[in-house]
């Protein structure tokens, strides 16, 4: 199904939810009009460079900044020793020092240690970035290099290396989740245990834009003010505020065109808390601007675990699922390193399964790389891959097709919303509907039959499924603020938290707007990203900006409508009840003629002379939703693989995705295609590789390989629609979804072209050298 | 990505460019062509030259001609002019092949022919072509004119036959002949689109049996090599299905492992894999060419 757009002038009034108009965002993006943070120039601005540890691990015995300090260009060189003699006490929020997280700070600048390369040392700011540099190449920096671990594995060996002393045994975490007894005596009576042991490469993320921050302290106003491409300008100015000791109401957190969050951009970094500090010492503006090579060692790594998982089985149908894994969390525990591997992962584990007994286990490691957390999917693309890799194992197993397999188990329609061991809901969901119609598309039958003959022929095709769930939008007491306001010339101003990365919130936002108030889309314009601007709420990020924000807004409308029902009845002199409104007019009930509309209730709408509680058109909107949403889908791979180069095509890849009610499909179309394609990175290509002495190897694109165009097949979207009871729209969260599907489908196409010749297991990347060393080690057995 | 200060001369002819490179011969020189190796290499701090010479302006070393029996590139050639011009695919398809799988469009409208040579990195594509077509690379220095075969030319890793105050001024490639088939396969880096291993192929038959086969490989060794097991294997031989197969086999016969390059993307070991399946992909495709057309 290919789906064209419309654009905005051709959406009917009332009609814009469900359509696929173009996106507003597009226009200043193409035409270079779209300022990035960089873009930005403030008068006397100067540049922060940041020093970084070039060790994995070392003591920091002196640090030499004269040399730096004396360069023509250079206004000041700052250590840890200028943070603390500033009040502050030079930590930054993170995942430590709770009930089940090991007592470990993270620090603005190192004191004393360094634990990955890539940790912040000293910071220089000088009138450019040239001088900057240099100035960080002239400080001098004496290290005693101490022995490193990179690896999860080494790192919880009884001699290694210890990275911090509050965690002796480099144990940062230790979590579990769901019911242990009765899941452990499952297995005990089971019929069958299938049991793989699954290792997850570590990614990096590489938005297109890499951090960035430009700071301004007003000191006679006590201000601050802060651009940067984030993805919560009310998150940022929490942990400003936090860190800086400045009261929050005098931060302004401002995002611009943000080049991609993903995730990344969410967490408190010593880059933008840097900036602030050194805009307030120095009391002008201050930019940093990471480089790439920067930003792959400093940004947050994700996704790395090693685990063995287990299926107790009886009667064809899983009765225990038991996952044991030990999970990289980095040189610290930064803001969700604990919580993305622990409850992110732990409690998706199900998958679209009915498992009565489930247990999962995680311990956290400290390792001498840089620090792990979020990005796209967040704990859950991991999570399907293992269910989704265990269910294959099952059906080999079993001796059965993956799919009979999976029918058996699915929750079905009926069991919704279901209860998972793990205490996490799900809200709706009808499994095999996507299953079949992603085989309309793919024609099951005839594809074995392709693949015996191409097998005769030595070709090797392979085909996989994957069925996948996530649990995302928000949540049972989550709260996030819409706010409308309906100026008196009838247009609509509405404001949300959630900040733009490229999903296209603006656009789906003034559909929802439009349709509630009935007026025109190109009428409603949205604001977000700028802390002073827009009401409380969450940032981007859980799949969440229309589940919250949309619904937010939607609840915002509606009572908008109702009040300016009740101006037009006043008007109209008639009783609110007789008011009725449809194609954007109030009428009075079997008078059609006596009409407003919301633009002439508007033009009336702030005038004294209406009575004080219907007075004005501006409304804040704090939506909380019964509960989360479970998106899911079906994603179904072939491939085509020749063992003697290794290398692998993707012939063919099919997406069915549910979810829920759509606003744009378009734009889900966009999310799920770029989802995609961020998991075929790390089902083939990515990984963040360290060598023994804690370098990191893939540490620029020459090395590092993101999929390009040409890597990419086409991907052939449909979708189902089951609404979410759990929030007025019926919408679910979609931004995560195709990189959670993606991988198992890929590896499990790859595992079934090369069973064959033996093949039952491989892990990612799927690199040409890793496939064809697993069909040569397959042979040899 | 940020580069130390350098100063920048702009050539306004070879024998300028030349008195440039020899003035400022106890300086750390590099000459600038289309700047697609030398920048990004200044940018990441593996180079710092004091002084740059621009011969990217030199119409005398600009632009391709056609022969009866050779064509000749003049070293600032960009790819995309090669790719541009009537008649090379005729002429050398094998190097427009090449050229055509070069980096990416914004790569092919800077590099130069000379460039790419002259740096020599061992991941580069042109090397081999020019080495299995038997090219002539020809130079130009203080002390005039000489000319020195492709397969003499690349010593190792960035080294080169070229003197310090040397330059390529053109590279002359024998034409691929009716009784000839020609041409590059290449497996691209997934991350950079360098060759993981190029393999190119020059065969000529009578019909029945190869008479004269030369194959070279870059991104499998530290620079440029011609593949002579493989070569032998195939002169004399009959046209066979299997000849392909059979010969490609040769390719890392005598080669020892720490002879091919090893990184993070591709071990040795299976870097000789590779280089046997791209060798035979190439005697293949070079055997289906001779006598037809290849095209665009
Ligand atoms: C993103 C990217 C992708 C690339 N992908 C590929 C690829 O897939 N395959 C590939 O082969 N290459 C690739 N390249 C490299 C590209 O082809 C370069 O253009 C080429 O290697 C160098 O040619 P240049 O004209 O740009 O030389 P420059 O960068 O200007 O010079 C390179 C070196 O050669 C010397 N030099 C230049 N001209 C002469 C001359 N006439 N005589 C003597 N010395 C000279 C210079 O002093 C310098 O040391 C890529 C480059 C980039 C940036």
């Amino acid at each position: 199904m290919s789906i064209e757009t419309i654009e905005s002038d051709e959406v009917e009034r009332g009609k814009a939810v469900g359509s696929s108009m173009q996106r507003r965002e597009d226009r200043p993006l193409i035409t270079g009009e779209g300022q990035f943070t960089d873009d930005l120039k403030y008068p006397r601005e100067v540049q922060l460079v940041i020093l970084r540890s070039r060790f994995g691990h070392a003591t920091i015995t002196d640090i030499d900044t004269s040399e730096a300090e004396a360069m023509d260009g250079v206004l000041a060189v700052y250590t840890e020793e200028d943070i603390l003699a500033s009040g502050l006490d030079n930590t930054i929020p993170g995942d430590g020092g709770q009930d089940h997280t090991a007592p470990v700070d993270r620090h603005l600048l190192a004191s004393q240690k360094v634990r990955y390369q890539g940790d912040p040392i000293a910071a220089v700011v000088a009138k450019d970035r040239y001088t900057g540099h240099d100035a960080v190449d002239a400080i001098d920096v004496s290290y005693e290099r101490l022995d490193m671990v990179t690896d999860i594995q080494d790192a919880l060996q009884k001699d290694a290396p210890v990275i911090h002393e509050e965690a002796p045994d480099n144990v940062a975490f230790e979590w579990s989740s769901g019911n242990a007894d009765e899941t452990l005596a499952s297995f005990d009576d089971a019929e069958e245990v299938v049991e793989v042991d699954l290792s997850i490469n570590k990614v990096v993320a590489v938005p297109m834009e890499p951090r960035a921050a430009v700071a301004q302290y007003r000191p006679a106003a006590e201000e601050l003010i802060v651009d940067l491409g984030c993805q919560s300008v009310l998150g940022v100015q929490d942990h400003l505020s936090g860190v800086l000791g400045v009261p929050e109401q005098r931060i302004t957190v401002r995002a611009p065109e943000v080049g991609g969050g993903f995730g990344v951009k969410a967490q408190p970094y010593t880059g933008h808390i840097l900036a602030a500090w050194c805009a307030m010492q120095l009391e002008r503006p201050v930019k940093w601007q990471a480089t790439r090579s920067e930003a792959f060692v400093s940004t947050n790594h994700s996704r790395r675990h090693d685990l063995t998982a287990r299926a107790a089985i009886e009667d064809g149908r899983i009765v225990g699922l038991h996952v044991d894994s030990t999970a990289d969390v980095g040189g610290y525990l930064t803001s969700g390193g604990a919580g993305v591997p622990s409850g992110a992962f732990g409690t998706r584990l199900l998958g679209q399964y009915d498992i009565p007994n489930a247990f999962v286990e995680v311990t956290g490691v400290f390792t001498n790389t840089t620090t792990l957390s979020a990005y796209r999917g967040a704990g859950r693309p991991e999570a399907a891959y293992v269910i989704e890799r265990l269910a294959n194992a099952c059906a080999r197993e079993l001796g059965e097709d993956p799919l009979e397999f999976r029918r058996r188990n699915f929750i079905e329609p009926d069991q919704f919303p279901y209860e998972t061991p793990f205490g996490s809901g799900y809200d709706s969901g009808d499994y095999e509907k996507t299953l079949d119609k992603a085989l309309e598309y793919v024609d099951y039958e005839a594809f074995r039959e392709r693949q015996a003959e191409a097998r005769e022929e030595g070709r090797y095709l392979g085909i996989g499924f994957s069925n996948y769930i996530e649990i995302c939008g928000g949540g049972a007491g989550g709260l996030q603020g819409g706010q409308l306001r309906i100026h008196p010339s009838g247009k609509v101003v509405a404001r949300s938290s959630l900040v733009e990365n490229g999903q296209g919130h603006a656009t789906g936002f003034s559909q929802i707007v439009a349709d509630e108030l009935g007026v025109d889309i190109d009428d409603v314009d949205i604001v977000a990203g700028d802390s002073d601007r827009v009401p409380e709420g969450g940032g981007t990020g859980g799949s969440k900006a229309i589940t919250m924000g949309g619904n937010a807004l939607k609840e915002g409308a509606k009572k908008l409508r109702e009040r300016a029902r009740a101006i037009a009845a006043h008007e109209l002199e008639a009783a609110t009840e007789d008011i009725v409104f449809d194609d954007g007019e109030f009428h009075v009930a079997g008078a059609p003629s006596r009409s407003m509309t919301i633009e002439d209730v508007a033009s009336v709408a702030y005038s004294g002379n209406l009575p004080e509680d219907i007075r004005g058109l501006e409304e804040t909107t704090f939506f909380s939703p019964e509960g989360s949403t479970a998106p899911f889908g079906t994603h179904v791979v072939i491939v085509e693989i020749d063992p003697e180069s290794g290398e692998l095509e993707i012939d063919r890849y099919v997406a069915i995705d549910d979810v829920g009610t759509q606003i744009n499909p378009k734009l889900i179309e966009g999310q799920i295609v770029g989802g995609v394609v961020q998991s075929i990175g790390q089902a083939i290509y990515e990984d963040a590789i360290y060598d023994d002495n804690g370098n990191l190897l893939s540490g620029t694109l020459q090395d590092y390989a993101v999929p390009r165009a040409k890597h990419v097949p086409e991907i052939e979207w449909d979708s189902t629609v089951t609404p979410s009871p759990n929030n007025p729209l019926g919408a679910k969260g979609v931004g995560e979804a195709g990189t959670i599907a993606t991988m198992p489908a890929i590896v499990n196409a790859t595992i079934d072209a090369l069973e064959p010749l033996g093949v039952d297991h491989i892990d990612m990347p799927l690199t040409q050298e890793r496939i064809w060393r697993t069909v040569q080690e397959a042979q040899e057995e | 990505m940020f580069p130390n200060k350098f100063d920048y001369v702009r050539a306004t002819s070879v024998a300028e460019a030349i008195d440039l490179l020899e003035e400022y011969a106890d300086a750390d020189t590099e000459i600038l062509a289309g700047g697609h190796s030398l920048l990004p290499t200044i940018k990441s701090g593996l180079a710092s030259p004091e002084v740059v010479v621009d011969i990217s302006g030199l119409d005398e070393l600009a632009g391709l001609e056609i022969g009866p029996e050779t064509t000749t590139f003049g070293a600032t050639t960009t790819y995309a002019d090669v790719l541009h011009t009537d008649g090379v695919y005729d002429a050398v398809p094998d190097v427009a092949e090449t050229v055509e799988v070069i980096g990416d469009r914004q790569v092919r409208n800077a590099g130069t022919m000379g460039g790419n040579l002259a740096h020599a990195d061992p991941a580069s594509d042109l090397p081999a072509v020019v080495v299995a077509a038997d090219a002539t690379i020809q130079i130009q220095g203080p002390d005039g004119e000489r000319a020195v075969p492709a397969s003499e030319f690349f010593i190792a890793m960035y080294t080169t036959d070229l003197g310090p105050s040397e330059l390529i001024t053109a590279i002359e490639v024998p034409n691929v002949g009716d009784d000839e088939g020609a041409t590059y396969v290449k497996k691209k880096s997934p991350s950079s689109g360098y060759a993981m291993v190029g393999v190119a192929a020059r065969l000529r038959t009578d019909g029945d049996s190869i008479e004269a086969a030369r194959l070279a490989a870059n991104g499998a060794f530290d620079h440029a090599q011609r593949l002579e097991a493989a070569e032998d294997a195939l002169v004399g031989a009959t046209v066979t299905d299997d000849l392909a197969a059979t010969a490609a086999g040769a390719a890392t016969d005598g080669v020892e492992e720490w002879e091919l390059m090893d990184d993070i993307q591709v071990s040795s070991d299976f870097r000789g894999q590779l280089l046997e399946v791209y060798t035979e992909r190439a005697i293949q495709q070079a055997l289906d060419r001779v006598g037809v057309a290849v095209s665009a």
